[in-house]
């Protein structure tokens, strides 16, 4: 099974709170892929990308480095439009 | 009797039976399904799931239909909860796999979320445990099969009392039977504050323990004016608040004979009044109650309703919302004045020891500079759409006046670059509410347009009074005779150096201060809509000479008693009704 994985750094400047997090997530639902967010440093998480209440529970603030991971036919796909949301800054500016 | 002091966050008075809400945290016995119910239980889990979801979207799209997009949004992060699917199978798991009951496994798998995020340290992710909370609550009320006794089946007209209002609540309020609530927790820029003021409903909010005080079916006097609640009151003072509510009324249904009449003196000075308003669709009523155009539009709401900088196009379709149902009239659009607030304070990596002191208004927008070009943008855009006026609030010192239209001309600049159409001789204003910007107001006249008085903030910062503070909020009036000084020279001087000086403050919707306002020269009022009737009646009641004259009498006291109690005389003389 094709796997694929991209690290961004969240820099919207509130982070990933609501909005955004429920943009990852219908974003996320479109793919057959699994996808998880993991979050390292002194409090570890992985939390699955089409979870939504999971995805807040990263408290990804402005500045945290994240990894996007897919894993499915079309991880690739999945992982290049979820990394584009962050680098979109998911509409923010 | 016995009066609670709160903070009014929505306006209005109302005299009526209370409804207490308890705080209950709908108290969940542990309980265990057989292992051959399993599947019934995940079915009736499913089913109430699939229905809240329904009724949830349908809440949303109804109070969008209502109220906008902008209040409606609280909504949509309780429907990603709700069609969550992890947090799902985390909910059947807990019925298949440890036999529980739905009603169990939704408050242990909810409770779980709903404590991580309350423990966030980011203000903003830390409040969505509430809405977990919410929306944790309405499933549960529905699995018990416990219907609301409340909000959806009343009779009669009530008072609602309660711990704190969800969001969902608040919207879900029958507007016919609910006349106003009251509750322990919130603050004057908590989401029920905000849909409260939209929905026009009086509240009062931050009453500590009132929800200990007041047992259902007493006797209550909601005042969002005031912001105060009287429990049980006597006699002697509800004949006070039925005859101010009578006066209010008989204002109202004066209001159609008021509404076409100029605010013309009887000697034939013509003055303008305006209204203030938060949200765009306000505009229709300030209309209706005969405002000339929008003296104030506070932006402060585009920022709390979503708790999050709103996006250039969400500035913009305000704006020209507004001007839209404002037909060519006047809006004066006050750029964003948070700083000494919950929503800032709570977000702030170092909360500032002195607030009101502080990094707030124009100082937080100059620090600011892409989130400040960001509403000039939307509001240079807008500027074609209509008759758009730009005004800066809490200017204390003419450098940060020129920074502010630096900063206003380079997105003039871009705009140009980009071919973008916008009104280039746009009137530029501020807001006096600084004594430092009063006493200059020479200076300052010489690089705007026009003035606008902010009396709440002049009078706490030349009083150096906190109105919020109930141990000094006795001080805080803006009869004080200094404080007069101040708005008599900025008038005087504004008019000599051929600026318009209006009034957006509190002080200019009290008919107590029309008279006196007159008779200094001012000739733009802008207030709370619902104010405009009374003071264009006392207006329509007197000469500008006899303004003058109790103007000149009023600058003599030395004591703000003094002033009040003249004042006071000579208004009822013109208008006995007034008051």
């Amino acid at each position: 099974m094709p796997t694929a994985s991209r690290d961004i750094i969240v820099s919207n400047s509130l982070g990933l709170h609501a909005r955004p997090a429920m943009q990852f997530v219908d974003t996320a639902n479109r793919f057959h892929s699994r996808v998880t967010v993991s979050k390292g440093g002194e409090e570890p998480y992985e939390a699955d990308g089409k979870s939504v209440m999971q995805m807040i529970i990263l408290a990804a603030t402005q500045g945290t480095p994240l990894r996007i991971n897919a894993d499915g036919d079309d991880a690739e796909a999945a992982v290049n439009s979820l990394a584009q949301l962050f680098a979109d800054k998911f509409g923010e500016e | 009797m016995e009066i609670k002091k709160g903070i009014g966050v929505s306006p209005g008075v109302v005299i009526s039976t209370a409804v207490v809400l308890d705080a209950e945290n709908l108290v969940v016995p542990k309980r265990q399904i057989a292992p051959a119910d399993v599947d019934a239980e995940a079915q009736r889990f499913s089913a109430m799931l699939a229905k809240t979801l329904e009724d949830r979207t349908h809440l949303r799209d109804d109070v969008a239909a209502r109220q906008g997009d902008q209040i409606a949004g609280i909504f949509d992060f309780h429907l990603g909860i709700l069609r969550d699917k992890s947090l799902i199978d985390q909910i059947l798991a807990e019925i298949r796999v440890r036999h529980s009951t739905a009603e169990y496994a939704v408050s242990t798998v909810m409770h779980k979320y709903a404590d991580v995020f309350t423990k966030m340290s980011d203000r903003y992710m830390s409040e969505r445990g509430k809405d977990v909370h919410d929306v944790e609550r309405e499933l549960l009320r529905r699995l018990i099969g416990q219907n609301r006794p409340d909000l959806l089946h009343l009779t009669s007209e009530v008072v609602l009392i309660a711990h704190d209002m969800l969001p969902s609540q608040t919207a879900a309020l029958d507007r016919t039977h609910v006349r106003g609530f009251a509750t322990d927790a919130g603050g004057r820029t908590s989401h029920t504050a905000i849909v409260a003021r939209a929905m026009g409903i009086p509240a009062v909010v931050g009453l500590a323990d009132i929800t200990a005080e007041v047992n259902g079916g007493d006797m209550v006097i909601l005042d969002g004016n005031h912001g105060v609640v009287i429990i049980n009151p006597d006699e002697q003072t509800i004949t006070e608040y039925r005859e101010s509510e009578r006066r209010r009324l008989k204002v109202e249904s004066d209001l159609a004979a008021l509404q076409g009449l100029p605010a013309q003196t009887l000697d034939g000075y013509l003055i303008s009044l305006q209204a203030n308003i938060e949200f765009p669709e306000e505009v229709d009523d300030a209309i209706h109650r005969g405002a000339e155009g929008i003296g104030l539009y506070r932006t402060e709401f585009l920022f709390l309703a979503k708790e999050r900088e709103p996006s250039e196009e969400e500035h913009y379709g305000a704006y020209s919302d507004a001007l839209l149902r404002l037909k060519k009239r006047p809006l004066v659009i006050r750029t964003v004045d948070l700083g000494a607030d919950k929503y800032t304070q709570g977000r702030a990596a170092n909360p500032e020891r002195n607030p009101f002191l502080g990094n707030r208004s124009i100082r937080m927008c100059l620090h600011d500079i892409p989130m400040f070009k960001r509403q000039l943008r939307a509001i240079m855009r807008a500027s074609v759409l209509g008759d758009v006026r730009i005004m800066f609030p809490l200017i204390s010192t003419l450098m940060e006046l020129r920074q502010a239209k630096m900063v206003l001309n380079d997105v003039m600049e871009e705009l140009e670059d980009e071919g973008i159409s916008f009104n280039r001789d746009i009137p530029v204003g501020m807001m006096i509410e600084v004594p430092s910007a009063a006493i200059m107001a020479t200076q300052f006249a010489k690089e705007v347009n026009f003035f606008s008085i902010g009396t709440n903030d002049l009078v706490q910062y030349t009083l150096a009074v906190d109105r919020t503070n109930e141990r000094v909020a006795g001080l805080f009036c803006p009869g004080h005779p200094a404080v007069l000084e101040l708005v008599r020279d900025v008038i005087r001087k504004g008019t000599r150096g051929n600026v318009g000086v209006s009034m957006c403050g509190e002080m200019a919707g009290e008919p107590l201060y029309t008279l006196l306002l007159l008779g200094l020269g001012l000739t733009t009022f802008s207030m709370n809509s619902p104010d405009i009737p009374e003071v264009k009646r006392i207006i329509r009641s007197t000469t500008m000479e006899h303004a003058r004259a109790v103007a000149r009498r009023v600058m003599s006291f030395d004591s703000e008693r003094q002033v009040m109690h003249y004042l006071r005389d000579e208004t009822r003389k013109i208008d006995p009704e007034a008051f």
